[in-house]
């Protein structure tokens, strides 16, 4: 009875979650209740994997109107295994947030941060799930509004300035995306994805769906933080208070690139996109100039939020890459980062909230030594780095060798060439706070520095735990990552 | 169809051309705003335009009216209007903020101030 409800309770939990969050007069109140909804929301969200994984796609009528004319939850292998991630990645950083928010959010302002929150979590949610073009763009709007706060609270006040910016980008992309939807409903009359991606084939040669093609391209770019139009993202990063971080960067551009893939495989279909439209050409080459340029500009950011910030467009770019490819090898390659780079990036994020909380400060030059001061989180920290720059046993060689393996199979050569130099370039950025923090010796008049509490540790761990694990177990990553591209180009049963 | 009979469109384009330039252009953080908001009314007026029907009526069942218009647009367009609205609130919001903190709300004397840190 319940199970055939679990679609719509993805969202509505977390929805009806943050005006009831409003009601707590405690930051503490607010966080358990958070942390409470984010663990009902993950498990609904594994028990929808399972569904999917074994009927291979769940339909869900909202209100029990027909599909075409009611609002439709529609999931498969692909949004199957984001709503996890995203699900995961917030319960895990609440488990982290107590501590790191009461040091770094006024007490006024914690219940409201907890609202904001689970309405940004109920928009990553709903857009994810969402088989209607239009519903997508309000959830898009009710986690882009909610992540402008979330951002806007860090204590520098340069996290205004940077929430401003990424306000003004991010409205100009979603209004973007809107007027896409709209051209693409002037001609088909539908709004439903399903329904569109069946009337599109035969209206390939409009001028106006190939403009709407173009919006949506333009507008996805935006949120996604695709090179050149990353410009709000290292700010946004750097600035908002360590838990958001570490929650965005893990989630809100993985939703988007989950948008991208919708749009382009699963609505105009890969023929289209790949075929009459020049995407593949552009994709490859602001991927492989994201790569490049990120790394590179991420080894002279002397805030490290700032520089995993860089890496984070550079990561974005391999996803790109994969999805260039349009192959069955190279969607699943895009999947499997998606997946792993949420789980480093997470990672390492919390690790710099714990350094963040002990020294309050994230500049290079002030990790000097801290390596034997902090030795759980610098450790966590450089498996962390380890997996972004992609060595064996960890999930970044997972995901870096299925794109290999995928521009190998096409003979894409500069591609493989541009990965090897995208991971060299992470060895060097890396190794800048290995070398700070172990061998450089911490300055006479620095105050005694002592290892972050277990509460903030342990959730570190788990997620740099998880890059081990999924270093070395791959069948459930690989195989959903397999079955997504599946689904994507068509192929699955 | 005429270059008049496209008149509608005629104006999203210019409306979304000069909200777009004043955001690009513009120092002033407010001003931002103004074009933010500019360049989403043109897309209210796109979906709006495109629910017309020639001929047709307001959609109410009434006697001896056949043929309405597409209701469904501008149903749409009042959620992005809402949402608009709130983008607007939540945008002045941070430029309050902003000004509390740098004494100012253009953008180059913002920038000043953080490079000279």
């Amino acid at each position: 009875m319940i199970a055939a409800q679990l679609p719509a309770l993805q969202v509505v939990v977390p929805l009806l979650g943050a005006p009831l969050c409003l009601l707590a007069r405690k930051g503490n109140t607010a966080w358990a209740l958070t942390l409470a909804i984010s663990a009902v929301a993950l498990l609904v969200a594994t028990l929808l994997l399972g569904q999917v994984l074994a009927q291979g796609s769940v339909a869900y009528a909202f209100g029990g109107w027909a599909a075409p004319w009611g609002i439709e939850y529609r999931l498969d292998a692909v949004n199957a295994i984001v709503l996890l991630i995203v699900t995961g990645i917030s319960t895990v950083v609440l488990l982290f947030a107590k501590t790191s928010v009461a040091h770094e959010i006024r007490p006024e302002q914690q219940v409201l941060f907890y609202t904001s929150w689970l309405l940004c979590l109920t928009g990553l949610l709903g857009i994810t799930i969402t088989g209607d073009a239009f519903n997508l763009f309000v959830f898009l709007e009710i986690s882009s509004l909610s992540s402008y706060v979330l951002i806007s609270l860090g204590s520098d006040r340069r996290a205004l300035t940077a929430a401003y910016q990424y306000l003004i980008m991010g409205t100009i992309g979603a209004t973007f995306i809107l007027i896409g939807i709209g051209l693409l409903y002037m001609v088909t009359g539908t709004l439903n994805m399903a329904d569109l991606a069946g009337r599109l084939p035969e209206l390939t040669a409009s001028r106006t769906v190939r403009t709407a093609f173009a919006f949506l391209t333009v507008g996805i770019g935006l949120k996604l933080a695709l090179f050149p139009l990353h410009l709000w993202l290292p700010n946004a990063y750097a600035y908002a208070p360590s838990v958001v971080t570490a929650f965005l960067a893990a989630t809100a551009t993985k939703v988007a690139i989950y948008m991208l893939l919708r749009f382009m495989f699963s609505v105009f279909g890969a023929g289209f996109s790949f075929g009459a439209m020049p995407l593949p050409t552009l994709l490859v080459l602001l991927g492989a100039a994201a790569v490049l340029s990120g790394s590179t500009v991420a080894i002279f950011q002397h805030n490290i939020k700032r520089m995993l910030a860089y890496s984070s467009v550079a990561q974005i770019g391999y996803m790109v890459l994969g999805m260039s490819l349009a192959s069955s090898a190279g969607l699943t390659a895009a999947v499997l980062h998606l997946f792993n780079h949420a789980l480093m990036k997470g990672g390492l994020f919390l690790a710099l909230g714990c350094i963040a909380w002990r020294l309050g400060s994230v500049r290079l030059g002030d990790l000097a030594g801290l390596g034997y001061r902090m030795p759980w989180t610098m450790a966590a920290f450089v498996a962390g780095g380890l997996s972004l720059i992609g060595l064996p046993l960890t999930a970044g060689f997972i995901s870096k060798w299925y794109l290999v393996l995928a521009a190998l199979e096409q003979g894409w050569w500069p591609v493989v060439m541009v990965v090897v130099a995208g991971s060299l370039l992470a060895v060097v950025y890396i190794w800048r706070v290995i070398e700070t923090a172990y061998f450089r010796d911490r300055g006479e008049p620095a105050p005694p520095v002592q290892e972050a509490p277990l509460s903030m540790l342990l959730p570190t761990w788990l997620l740099v735990g998880a890059n081990v694990y999924f270093g070395i177990y791959t069948d459930l990553s690989v195989g959903v990552a397999s079955q997504a591209a599946r689904v994507l180009l068509g192929t699955a049963p | 169809m005429s270059a008049a009979g496209l008149y509608n469109y005629w104006i999203v384009i210019l409306l979304m051309m000069a909200g777009f330039y004043v955001v690009i252009s513009s120092g002033n953080l407010v001003k931002k705003i103004v074009g933010l908001n500019l360049f989403q009314a043109s897309v209210f007026i796109l979906y709006i335009s495109m629910g017309k029907v020639a001929g047709g009526s307001a959609p109410i069942l009434r006697e001896g009216v056949t043929q309405f218009s597409n209701p469904l647009p501008h149903v749409l367009i009042l959620t992005a209007i809402v949402v608009g609205v709130a983008t607007t609130a939540l945008g002045l919001a941070l430029v309050v903020r902003i000004r509390e903190a740098y004494g100012t709300a253009e953008e180059d004397e913002i920038h000043q101030q953080d490079e000279s840190l």
